[in-house]
């Protein structure tokens, strides 16, 4: 491992004048329209490379942890959601996951199917933007504002199962609030039909492209080995050559009857990641297909009444349900006491709740694993060396949420 | 690989060091004595169990043990095998310090320093333990137990009657 301290590079210099006269410090951040969020790299340059960087995080912090410890499980929900934002729904309802596994509930076979595609959905939406932007930071912002325009009919979709479009409050324990509605299925019949070709377009744009192609191939490039021992999961892992994919290896809501590649990279480098996600929203869109073609009839929610709020004209005419409506707003549910550790598949890898329940109405310890706080504490090895060009967009390819970075 | 099959190579290797064992969810738990963590761990990972993945490190807070107020708990992963498994350390408040993992895995670095900002946990031989995400000059460790989420002179917001 080579030694990235700043007193060590400075030891390569001769003179103090010379350091004087060549070195300045660059704040790149923390609001900067590059550093996609709100975060900080404090970069020691030499003309245009960069020799030292440190980030500082926190900004946005908002303390979810804690607050969840005075939250009833429904409510955490809106907590997840806030975290990587670019795709609400699958922090959702792998939340809803977490909690189910704790109490023990199955839920019937339909939900799991829904659950697949809607978090197929945002998976396409996440990669849709981060790759629309790593496009755009490398200096074709056409794609982006065409892909922009796909991440929206994606939020449509989204807007007709729970009304919100970004911060989804998708899902609920036990199941869905509702069923996918007739406008939600006309929609994304006319997704599955039109998306392909015009993300061919966009593929057609950016993937041969030679100035795409010169600046990205070998940049921020990051080995297998020292990815994992940062603990990189997701594309950003796969891109440097690992196979690993939560939804292969432990899968979860029935990703197993589905038949789909993990895509793996070779380089570990800028474009290696962008391809990745290319070849994911491919996948992605395979296995929204099989879903949705196959998606059993049934309930949509599990029969779990201390969880699941029943429906508002019962709880206006049914004593029962005023009483389990009651029990649940109030949070006076039994919840088994122990620990769990879900993990899923996040947009940008393995996104993990590790949860100790005490049998109170709130979690007494909720932990979030979040992958862009584990990638980022990578990225100055990743850049030092490079110019302040290459680590624009290899932050970009990283996907680097703020608002997962700092919880 | 199984749990009884990893908890035993634990127990064998490392006699002295193991405290109890659970398997809540189906996860093997192994609570260890804090002395023994990092070469537990080490051992983990270069052994032929290859449980070489560091998921997660995080901290908890149970005030009323005061024998074993402070707890950390490590994910660790197999990622060829799928398996599995976490380790928890539990320290009074006195005694608040553990080796720090920084040399066995790079990404352990962040996740002590986010654990050593919630919960004052010292990570013996971190290179860089500063509070990660919220202000270095805070002074206080907000994931403690005894720090309320809200403002608890506020009358207003009395909500003893809603659990804790």
């Amino acid at each position: 491992m080579k030694d990235n301290s700043l007193s060590n590079i400075l030891n390569q210099y001769e003179s103090k004048e010379q350091i004087d006269g060549q070195l300045y410090t660059l704040n790149l951040g923390p609001t900067h329209p590059a550093t996609h969020g709100i975060f900080q790299n404090v970069l020691t340059m030499d003309g245009e490379r960069i020799l030292h960087a440190e980030q500082t995080v926190g900004y946005i912090h908002r303390a979810f942890e804690k607050i969840s410890e005075r939250r009833n499980y429904a409510q955490i929900t809106t907590l997840t959601d806030r975290m990587n934002y670019c795709s609400a729904p699958i922090n959702n309802l792998g939340w809803h996951m977490t909690v189910e596994k704790l109490i023990g509930v199955e839920v019937p076979k339909r939900v799991d199917y829904m659950r697949v595609i809607l978090m197929e959905l945002a998976r396409i939406g996440d990669h849709l933007i981060c790759n629309g932007v790593t496009g755009m930071d490398a200096g074709a912002i056409t794609g982006l504002t065409y892909m922009f325009i796909e991440r929206e009919r994606i939020y449509d979709m989204y807007e007709q199962i729970c009304g919100a479009r970004m911060t989804t409050n998708m899902g609920r324990i036990g199941g869905f609030e509702r069923d996918f509605t007739p406008k939600f299925h006309e929609l994304i019949k006319d997704f599955l039909k039109t998306f392909p070709a015009r993300f061919k377009e966009f593929c057609t744009l950016l993937e041969r492209n030679r100035i795409f192609m010169d600046r990205t191939i070998g940049a921020g490039a990051i080995s297998a080995e020292r990815a994992l021992s940062y603990g990189f999961t997701g594309p950003n892992l796969r891109a440097a050559g690992v196979d690993y994919d939560v939804r292969v290896a432990q899968p979860y809501s029935s990703y197993q009857d589905f038949d789909f590649i993990i895509p793996v990279g070779t380089a570990g480098d800028t474009y290696d990641r962008f391809m990745v996600r290319q070849q994911e929203i491919w996948e992605s869109i395979k296995i929204i297909k099989q879903a949705y073609e196959n998606l059993p009839e049934g309930p949509f929610h599990a029969d779990v009444p201390d969880f699941y709020l029943p429906e508002k004209a019962d709880v206006y005419q049914k004593m029962e349900a005023l009483i389990y409506h009651f029990k649940i707003v109030m949070g006076e549910t039994d919840v088994p006491k122990g620990e769990v550790y879900h993990a899923v598949e996040g947009g940008n890898g393995e996104l993990g709740f590790y949860m100790v329940s005490d049998g109170g109405r709130s979690p007494y310890r909720l932990h979030f694993r979040r992958p862009c706080f584990i990638y980022y504490q990578a990225y100055p090895e990743m850049i030092t060396g490079s110019v302040i060009s290459d680590a624009i967009v290899t932050m970009c390819s990283m996907n680097i949420i703020a608002g997962e970075l700092d919880a | 690989m199984t749990n009884e099959f990893v908890l035993e190579a634990i127990t064998r290797e490392f006699p002295d060091s193991v405290i109890s064992s659970s398997e809540p969810y189906g996860m093997l738990t192994v609570e260890v004595k804090k002395d023994g963590i990092k070469k537990i761990i080490h051992y983990l990972k270069d052994s032929s169990l290859e449980i070489n993945f560091l998921t997660d490190i995080c901290g908890i807070h149970y005030p009323e043990f005061p024998e074993k107020e402070i707890g950390v708990v490590y994910h660790l992963h197999n990622m060829m095998t799928n398996f599995r498994l976490r380790l928890k350390i539990f320290m009074s408040r006195e005694n608040i310090e553990v080796d720090s993992l920084v040399e066995l895995y790079a990404g352990a670095n962040w996740m002590e320093r986010e654990t050593y900002d919630f919960f004052g946990i010292k990570f013996k031989g971190h290179p860089d333990l500063r509070p990660i995400l919220n202000m270095e000059d805070l002074g206080y460790h907000p994931m403690l137990k005894e720090y309320r989420l809200e403002d608890g002179t506020r009358t207003d917001k009395d909500d003893a009657m809603f659990g804790r």
